[in-house]
């Protein structure tokens, strides 16, 4: 029986991974509260209800993933006990159940909580008790701040990195551009820009036009007409899906055929694209880091495989479609890596060690090339993404890996 | 046939409570005054935390218990109030370095004023439509705090951290627990104030309005000042629960403060039981811990487990924690005589 084998084969592969990390480790364990000889016990905030519950999917596919890790024998043979709350996206619910998990559930570590706000709400509190919150779940910048905050690290790429590698694109490709920025007037959009013009450096007066909306305006067909106006030749739309396929409609309408980039948050299809409608949306340039479920192009692919026979066996129900599972998995498959480091010395400090000593670590689900790397210094593990550009009724990745990071 | 049983049996859209069916004896008083006090002594810090929290949405919910139960009007606005008190507090610690324990009057003060006023113009609406009008105020209060004008104080969508006190004279105490006891010193002189205030001329106003407001116009009580009297002082109260939650939780956002607080509120109130000013902490209970009861049961369907609880609850006791007290006295009662 070949399956058979294949098994065994699988089985034994890891047992030999396993003797060599533990044999690598010191021979003496060390445990902080939350990690004993059989478990480690990792605390989870999801808003499962309320306003954000869509991403609460990203919280079961990580409980599938973990159970996955524990039916394969748990690592270096310690089970994972994955406790994860609902927050209903409100800070002050936050705060209490990052408590309870502190407290009372007595976890080793808060992986991957969920929401700018909530993960503001938390930030002080866990940091002052010196408990890792790690690898959390949204794009903020702040994440990124080891002397401040030297227990919170960050995951995906964050507004900036994302916004430094559109400027590289520009100065690149149409270094004579005439950029007109359209932004949403919160946290997200001030982020984003802050990152535009840094990333243009001494070029910045590229950008000949600023608009901002609210989330509250009705429509924002008076702030497209005004940046035509202007002359533009390129235009950044750092927008909430809604106001994207809005920006895109509008564009088609007036007859405005700029450069037209918008932000990975909006670079959804089924969201964004479809209801703009395919034909007003050629040409339109984003980026990303994740490769796309819905995507053909990724069917052979071995990280691919290895997910969707993971959905198959772990996760059924799921939605291949929803970008929130491709999120959960790599992010879980992050943490297992870190805790893999870990070896037998599982104290917090040691956790925060290891998380910021990742080199070259690559989840299946990230598109190749992306690489995650973190140091001492440096809290932002996803710091690449590539540009595509939509044809037809895809995205088209082309070009190099580019880093967000400016040094390079 | 007491007084009490009457009262229970019919069900108007307020009833008339009498004013002394709003509180409890003193022996009962003394009881849970003394397990407020002595629990803490024996508990975790994170369960300290949450009696706090249950103190703070505990005064909240006996504000609007003395607006609905004791005005007869409605309001899913509360959280609007809850944010001014909270953001008033958070501002004042951390912009102008204030000491926490000043903010608590001034918050109320600037909420008593802003429910005042809010409730002149209420004044035209009644009923369900004055209940509209409060959930407009809430449905726009997140917006409200998140506008640029104000950013430099608020901190916009990024809300601001607070710092949290430490126990004061060197006490060697947790900051958790000193806060939980200042926290029991307000919410002890706000029932106080409540219970002395609805015993009052002001009270009796009130009560004459609820029962039937062209009865109490006659007989030469002022209805527009004492129902906008009754939203400042709830709004104000209110304001104050917001400044504790901000301290106790350390962080104010837009987020928040949305209408889920006001609607979470008003379902304490009713269950706590509508005009039974103890039962405010028994609906603060039930809005805290049995969302986390619900969690407990199914991650993915706790709002529906969540539902059929309150479902329950509203159906079988549907004076809500009242009526179970008015159930186990009676029941004392009989095992004394027997």
């Amino acid at each position: 029986m070949l399956s058979g084998k294949l098994r065994i084969a699988a089985f034994s592969t890891a047992v030999i991974a396993f003797a060599l990390t533990s044999g690598g480790a010191l021979a003496q364990k060390k445990y902080d509260t939350g990690a004993t000889d059989t478990e480690i016990k990792i605390g989870n905030i999801m808003p499962y209800s309320g306003p954000a519950s869509a991403y609460g999917v990203i919280g079961k596919t990580e409980q599938a993933y973990f159970n996955k890790i524990n039916a394969e024998g748990g690592i270096n043979g310690r089970k994972i006990n994955f406790v994860t709350y609902d927050d209903g996206y409100s800070p002050p619910k936050a705060v209490e159940q990052a408590r309870k998990l502190v407290e009372s559930d007595e976890v080793l570590l808060v992986f991957n909580p969920l929401g700018t706000p909530s993960n503001s709400a938390i930030q002080k509190y866990l940091n002052g008790r010196k408990v890792p919150q790690l690898f959390v779940a949204t794009g903020a910048t702040k994440w990124n701040d080891p002397k401040d905050f030297p227990w919170t690290m960050g995951w995906q790429p964050s507004y900036q990195s994302e916004a430094h590698i559109y400027a590289k694109y520009l100065m690149k490709e149409k270094p004579d551009a005439k950029i007109a920025v359209f932004y949403q007037n919160d946290d997200f959009g001030k982020d984003y820009l802050k990152g535009l013009k840094d990333g243009l450096g001494a070029k910045a007066s590229m950008i000949i036009a600023e608009e901002s909306y609210e989330t509250t305006e009705p429509t924002i067909d008076n702030h497209i007409v005004k940046l035509k106006a202007t002359g533009a030749d390129t235009f950044i739309s750092i927008t909430t899906p809604k106001f994207a396929a809005q920006a895109i409609k509008k564009l088609a309408e007036i007859e405005w055929k700029p450069l037209h980039i918008v932000s990975n948050v909006s670079a959804s299809v089924g969201s964004v694209i479809k209801p703009a409608g395919y034909e007003n949306s050629q040409g339109i340039l984003s980026a990303a880091y994740a490769k796309d479920g819905a995507d053909p192009q990724w069917d052979n692919d071995p990280g691919m495989k290895k997910f969707y026979a993971f959905l198959e066996k772990y996760y059924p129900e799921a939605n291949k479609l929803d970008g929130s599972v491709v999120y959960g998995y790599g992010a879980a498959q992050t943490m297992v890596k870190v805790l893999e480091m870990c070896g037998d010395n599982l104290t917090r400090e040691n956790v925060m060690k290891q998380a910021a000593s990742l080199k070259d670590f690559t989840p299946d689900t990230l598109l190749p090339g992306v690489k995650i790397n973190t140091s001492a210094t440096d809290f932002a593990p996803i710091e690449q993404l590539q540009m595509m550009r939509f044809k037809g009724e895809k995205w088209d990745l082309f070009g190099d890996i580019l880093s967000g990071e400016l040094s390079n | 046939m007491s007084a009490i049983d009457e009262v229970v049996t019919e069900a108007p859209a307020v009833e008339a409570v009498p004013k002394r069916a709003m509180t409890l004896g003193t022996g009962t008083s003394l009881i849970m005054l003394g397990l407020l006090i002595l629990v803490p002594l024996f508990v975790k810090n994170f369960i300290i935390f949450q009696l706090t929290m249950l103190l703070i949405y505990g005064l909240a919910v006996l504000a609007l218990n003395i607006l609905t139960g004791g005005s007869g009007q409605f309001s899913l606005g509360q959280s609007a109030f809850y944010a001014v008190g909270a953001y008033t507090s958070a501002i004042l610690i951390e912009h102008a370095g204030m000491n926490y324990a000043l903010t608590l009057p001034i918050a109320g003060i600037i909420c008593f004023g802003f429910g005042f006023l809010f409730g002149q113009p209420a004044l035209r609406l009644s009923g369900v439509y004055l209940a509209l009008a409060t959930f407009a105020l809430a449905t726009a209060m997140p917006q409200l705090l998140k506008l640029g004008y104000f950013e430099y104080w608020t901190g916009g969508v990024q809300g601001l951290v607070v710092t949290k006190p430490d126990a004061p004279f060197g006490l060697k105490i947790s900051q958790d627990m000193w806060l939980y006891y200042f926290t029991l010193a307000v919410t002890i002189a706000i029932y106080i104030f409540s219970v002395n205030l609805l015993r009052s001329r002001s009270g009796r106003a009130f009560m004459a309005i609820r029962d039937n407001e062209i009865a109490a116009s006659a007989m030469g009580i002022d209805v527009a000042l004492y129902k906008t009297l009754a939203f400042g002082v709830s709004a104000g109260i209110t304001g104050v629960a917001g400044a504790l939650g901000a301290i106790a939780v350390q962080f104010v956002a837009p987020d928040s403060y949305t209408i889920t607080l006001a609607i979470s509120l008003f379902l304490g109130m009713v269950v706590g039981g509508v005009g039974w000013l103890p039962g405010s902490i028994v609906g603060s209970a039930f809005i805290i811990f049995v969302p986390n009861i619900a969690e407990g049961i199914s991650k993915g369907l706790s709002g529906a487990v969540f539902g059929v609880l309150l479902f329950l609850v509203i159906f079988l006791v549907p004076h809500g924690a009242r009526q179970v007290a008015i159930v186990a006295q009676q029941l004392f009662a009989k095992l004394k005589k027997g």
